[in-house]
């Protein structure tokens, strides 16, 4: 089966979910609601799609606007040796989306990255805490509005000159 | 009295001998000014022609601190301790435009200098800088070592 036949077949499985289909740089661009992520990509992940692994996820902020952090997802899979990247923006107020961990393991920690980078919450992630920032580090560093160059030090640090 | 003062300073001139050709250094590498610390420090162009050849992995048998790469926030508690588990006379060396200042970076990580953490000898900036800055930077501070008043174990302290 073709790319587009399939990209017409998971129009047809998801209906309404997917909101938008575009190439960029040969790769297909899917746009997806939110709330379909984890059966759209548990679908994914089966044949005659095959997108066998999840090479990476990660979050933008576009600071403004009802969607305003978006997650973009990567998947390859490896018999068809394609790629395909997938959207999803969640709201401002208390961005949530579902978790992938049980689909695909290495969604922990960049799970638990975005949510250490962006503050974006994952619904049935089963350790979901912070990952590159420390212990009482308070607020999300990526976000733009977190303060530009807030340092918070560990230790007690001779003032900037 | 006289001739006591003329040994004392002759003590001091051999103390300093002493600690400036025989630097044991330790590595604390974070980042990629490692690859030119490797560069400096092996054979081509070899730091142990200026007696500080000899790497140590514990602080508490170093004397020179050499800190190369960037320091997080998240690390600085550890950069901290390993300075104070090493014993007196210490000296740091800040190698590398992110230990000098921060370098490149200048946002909630990087902790933009070593200095406001613990006190240094000598800065070597550059990103990275070349051997021939460290050994420069090296030879300036053997130039600091044989000059400042020594410290040892009788001495008279004020």
């Amino acid at each position: 089966m073709g790319q587009e036949a399939l990209i017409d077949l998971l129009r047809e499985k998801l209906g309404a979910a997917v909101r938008d289909v575009s190439v960029s740089l040969g790769d297909d661009v899917v746009v997806l609601d939110p709330g379909s992520v984890r059966p759209a990509l548990a679908a994914l992940r089966e044949k005659p799609f095959d997108y066998a692994v999840l090479l990476d996820m990660t979050c933008v902020d576009y600071a403004a606007g009802e969607g305003r952090f978006e997650l973009v997802y990567h998947l390859y899979s490896l018999s068809r040796n394609v790629r395909l990247r997938l959207k999803a923006s969640v709201p401002a107020g208390d961005p949530a989306v579902a978790s992938l961990t049980g689909l695909w393991k290495n969604a922990d920690w960049l799970e638990r990255e975005i949510f250490d980078m962006f503050g974006v919450r994952f619904d049935g992630h089963p350790d979901l805490k912070r990952l590159l920032t420390y212990e009482g580090f308070e607020g999300h560093p990526l976000r733009k509005s977190y303060p530009w160059r807030l340092a918070q030090p560990r230790i007690p640090m001779k003032d900037d000159v | 009295m006289s001739g006591l003062d003329f040994v004392t300073t002759r003590l001091e001139t051999a103390l300093g001998w002493g600690r400036k050709f025989s630097l044991f250094h330790y590595p604390f590498i974070t980042a990629c000014c490692g690859m030119e610390y490797m560069s400096a420090a092996c054979a081509h162009f070899d730091i142990d022609r200026f007696g500080a050849g000899l790497t140590r992995f514990s602080p508490r048998q170093a004397d020179l601190l050499l800190v190369v790469g960037t320091i997080t926030h998240k690390l600085a508690p550890v950069l901290r301790t390993v300075y104070d588990q090493m014993l007196e006379p210490k000296w740091v060396i800040a190698f590398g435009a992110c230990t000098v200042s921060g370098g490149i970076y200048q946002n909630y990580a990087v902790v933009q200098g070593i200095d406001r953490i613990i006190p240094v000898d000598v800065y070597i900036p550059g990103c990275p800088p070349r051997p021939e800055m460290v050994l420069d930077g090296l030879l300036k501070l053997q130039d600091k070592i044989q000059h400042q008043k020594q410290d040892w174990r009788w001495a008279r302290k004020p």
